[in-house]
């Protein structure tokens, strides 16, 4: 039996270099104009898979992913540096779905991915920035989960010993296999796309993406199987509709606001104590400090 | 993310020249591997496909990775631990990401590990690693050690040696001694063979040997005693988990601080024979000095590339007198004239590298079958001109590198000269490419026989054949003229029967063939591309006048005068 690390990635819009036009004017993301990206956190999860991998000859990697059907992308970039298989969970009823509905919908496929060792994912994505998926897939697929991972240091079949980056310092702790976790943006960044595996696995798609390039494909899927990147929807994971999408999802936005930080009138202090006690008894009250 | 080959129109501009057809169908022996390896090329259009994601790789590791490396690798550098390299922590890192992407290697075939990457696209990388680290770019350059190990070398070496490059041990070629630099037929290391065992080992000293500590090290030594000239050497790789070799000193340089400059002692080191014996200098090393001239020539393109980027950006910032000083026109004809020069030394980079491409294809393809007729025509063409222009490139990239290096600093003024800039940097690493694997003057040398023996003016005569557009024909009569007079010139030369002259003219004669070569190139890419025709109208006027002057030097010039410049010994 393979060591099996289910790796969950998101595919997410680059809000690290947001332009003017990032936002529309309904205060949503205008996902049109910024780049699609691998969320960073994620490729962090990935090259902890991966070291697993150069440590153990038997370890598989499945990068799990859900979506938009061109999400199957970072599939790709998965493949690229070395994961071994990859899944996209993809169907219109979907849509909408808030960390709830999603973390639902990913603890059904893990466990048609049934039996594994561990589930890496990243700790946040940058557009939610909510840390919530990780946990509460663990929580449904009744997992012990260590978030914050910074790295692995010992992987056996049975258990796992994690150093955790906290607000202060490190932590080292360790459980029993299979579990979940989270990987932090300190941990090792992922390396760069293989050359090789990249010429591979570059005509990789989905029969969604074949369809749309309207290309005969069922010569390359027999003769290259290994190109084939498996679409499930919501009858594959076996999932309840009333728990996915926007029925699925308690969320709600309730405002949006947009923030423009600018400087407030500045106060002018003297030196003298009381001026000073009065400063920081301010700074107190409003948590700056304490 | 920043990405030194999308942000760079000009490579895929050139990788994507009409001759890459021809090139990576020989190259890929009209896609024999197609079945046998997950990772070939269907066809042509898979095998570009392939070359250009692949480049983005390596355009993302230069410009996230190797290039802000740079610096800290400049400052530390390699130390020397127990007689040992130990590389600066960056060099290391720019090392593990390269071998991780599985960029070592890359023009080997597939049966040993590699990319089987025609040479353009592996010389676009060695270009691109060079604009973020030069001093780098030689330790990842050491790669073309593969190539002659491949070339040369029995099976069974190359079996046991060939696959070790992709996995991302490092090379070196070990050629030059405290007595013998420019003149490698001085070489004095000595390699004895032990009759009974068959073994060979290595005593004796090496100097100046870049990445001297590498894992596999080809050894230029004097395998035949009493002999004292280049037929008596023989070339042996070293491998270094046999322990033999000492590092004795790494050299403090002025530039290309990361690449350790060893010096080394052999001692009873075992070694293993390429090919044959006294082969070693007049073939093998003759082969592996011509790659490592394509290789300086990209290393030279990528610090001009760099040193124009530093340049130009702070020509825009920095204001005086109320303006950025990029309004002045001091200052904007320095920059576009580095353009220029660097257009035109990257058209001819990719010019040799197609030939080169072409020949050793056919040089490969030679051992498996008889080539026809017409193949074997093409080979030695193409190998001839190969020859020729590969001396040509190395001259003028190199010297051209050193021009827009010095001109990117001056355009920084006083805060060029100091470190707070890379331009100090690339200022000092461009010295050293006029000089190493064979000097500008050895260059001309190598290229005065394309001038004597009308291989330029031949080749000038086919640029000369090709169409151009309406809009550029003024630009193409401009150089016809310039290869009359030039043919004048020389010819008028030659029949003064007196060798000295030509040497004298030697260089100048060169440049003049340079010129007119390089203005065709950048024409016929204005030709495709209307992103040259600056650079073209530019480089053509620029040339114009330094033939002018050339020739003006030439024609008043007469034996008598030669006196005047020799030097008493």
């Amino acid at each position: 039996m393979s060591f099996r690390i289910i790796v969950l990635a998101k595919q997410v819009p680059d809000t690290r270099n947001v332009g003017k036009d990032a936002m529309k004017a309904d205060g949503t993301v205008n996902r049109g104009v910024l780049p699609a990206i691998f969320n960073p956190e994620d490729l962090h999860a990935l090259e902890q898979a991966l070291r697993i991998k150069e440590q153990r000859s038997d370890a598989e990697i499945i990068l799990l992913t859900m979506g938009p059907p061109r999400a199957a992308e970072i599939i790709r970039e998965a493949l690229y540096r070395g994961a071994d298989k990859g899944y996209l969970i993809t169907d219109r009823k979907f849509a909408g779905s808030d960390t709830l509905a999603t973390s639902y919908a990913l603890s059904l496929a893990i466990k048609k991915l049934k039996p594994f060792h561990l589930v890496i994912a990243g700790r946040q994505a940058i557009d939610g920035d909510t840390a919530q998926v990780g946990p509460q897939v663990a929580d449904k697929l009744d997992l012990p989960q260590i978030t914050y991972t910074e790295e692995i240091t010992k992987a056996t079949t049975k258990e796992i010993t994690i150093r955790r980056r906290l607000e202060r310092g490190v932590e080292t702790v360790s459980c029993q296999l299979p579990a979940l976790i989270t990987v932090h943006s300190s941990a090792a960044s992922c390396r760069p796309r293989n050359a090789k595996l990249l010429m591979k696995f570059k005509h990789a798609r989905t029969v969604s993406e074949l369809q749309e390039e309207s290309k005969d494909y069922t010569e390359m899927l027999t003769s290259k199987p290994y190109l084939q990147i498996d679409e499930w929807s919501v009858a594959d994971i076996d999932a309840n509709t009333e728990f996915l999408g926007l029925s699925g999802s308690p969320t709600k936005v309730k405002k949006i606001e947009n923030v423009v930080f600018a400087a407030k009138e500045s106060v002018v202090l003297s030196s003298d104590d009381k001026d000073i006690e009065a400063l920081m008894k301010d700074l107190i009250d409003s948590h700056v400090i304490g | 993310m920043a990405n030194f080959y999308t942000d760079n129109s000009s490579l895929l501009f050139h990788l994507k020249h009409p001759l890459m057809k021809k090139i990576v169908r020989l190259k890929e022996r009209d896609y024999a591997d197609r079945d046998s390896y997950d990772y070939a090329p269907a066809d042509f259009e898979d095998a570009l496909d392939s070359y250009n994601q692949v480049l983005e790789i390596v355009g993302e590791i230069c410009g996230e990775t190797i290039a802000p490396n740079a610096e800290l690798v400049d400052t530390f550098g390699p130390k020397l631990v127990n007689n040992e390299v130990i590389y600066a922590p960056g060099t290391a890192q720019n090392l593990e990401t390269l071998t991780k992407a599985g960029l070592f290697g890359m023009s080997l075939p597939r049966e040993y590990g590699g990319l089987n990457f025609a040479m353009v696209p592996y010389v676009i990388a060695a270009e691109l690693v060079s604009r973020a680290d030069a001093g780098f770019a030689n330790i990842w350059g050491l790669q073309d050690c593969a190539e002659t190990i491949h070339e040369f070398a029995d099976e069974e070496t190359k079996k046991e040696f060939l696959p070790r490059f992709n996995k991302g041990e490092t090379a070196a070629m070990d050629l030059t001694e405290p007595d013998a630099g420019s003149d490698l037929q001085a070489v004095q290391l000595k390699a004895s063979l032990n009759e009974e065992t068959g073994q060979w080992t290595l005593n004796g000293v090496k100097r100046f040997i870049t990445n001297g500590d590498a894992h596999i090290s080809l050894v230029l030594a004097r395998s035949e005693p009493d002999t004292s000239d280049g037929r008596g050497l023989s070339l042996f790789i070293y491998d270094r988990k046999d322990n033999a070799v000492m590092v004795r000193r790494i050299e403090n340089k002025l530039g290309i601080k990361g690449s350790p400059t060893c010096e080394l002692v052999f001692k009873d080191a075992p070694a293993i024979l390429i090919g044959s014996r006294r082969m070693g200098l007049i073939k093998y090393v003759m082969s592996l000095m011509n790659s490592a001239r394509l290789g300086v020539g990209a290393q030279s393109v990528g610090i001009a590339e760099a040193a124009y980027r530093e340049a130009l950006k702070y020509a825009r910032e920095r204001e005086q007198f109320g303006k950025p000083i990029i309004q002045f026109a001091a200052v904007y004809e320095m920059l576009s004239l580095m353009r220029a020069k660097t257009d035109a030394a990257r058209s001819l980079l990719y010019e040799t590298t197609r030939y080169v491409d072409i020949y050793k294809a056919y040089s490969f393809i030679q051992e498996e079958k008889k080539l026809e007729a017409e193949e074997r025509n093409e080979f030695k063409s193409h190998q001839k001109v190969a020859d020729v222009l590969t001396p040509l490139l190395k001259l003028f990239a190199s010297e051209y590198c050193n021009q827009i290096a010095s001109d990117a600093l001056q355009i920084h003024g006083g805060a060029g000269y100091m470190k707070d800039f890379p331009v100090e940097r690339l200022f000092r690493d461009a010295r050293i490419t006029n000089i190493y694997e064979g000097t500008s003057q050895l260059q001309v040398v190598a290229a005065i026989r394309g001038v004597v023996n009308g291989t330029y003016l031949n080749l000038i005569r086919q640029y000369e054949a090709v169409d151009v557009k309406p809009e550029f024909e003024y630009y193409k009569q401009l150089l016809i003229g310039l290869t009359d007079r030039f043919e004048a010139v020389f010819t008028k030369l030659q029949s003064q029967k007196n060798d000295e002259i030509i040497d004298f003219h030697a260089r100048r004669l060169v440049e003049m063939a340079g010129h007119i070569i390089m203005g065709y190139l950048i024409l016929h890419d204005t030709h495709r591309d209307n992103q040259f025709k600056k650079s073209t109208d530019i480089f053509i006027r620029m040339a114009a006048a330094e033939n002018k002057a050339r020739e003006e030097f030439i024609t008043g010039f007469e034996e008598k005068d030669l006196g005047n410049y020799k030097v008493q010994l």
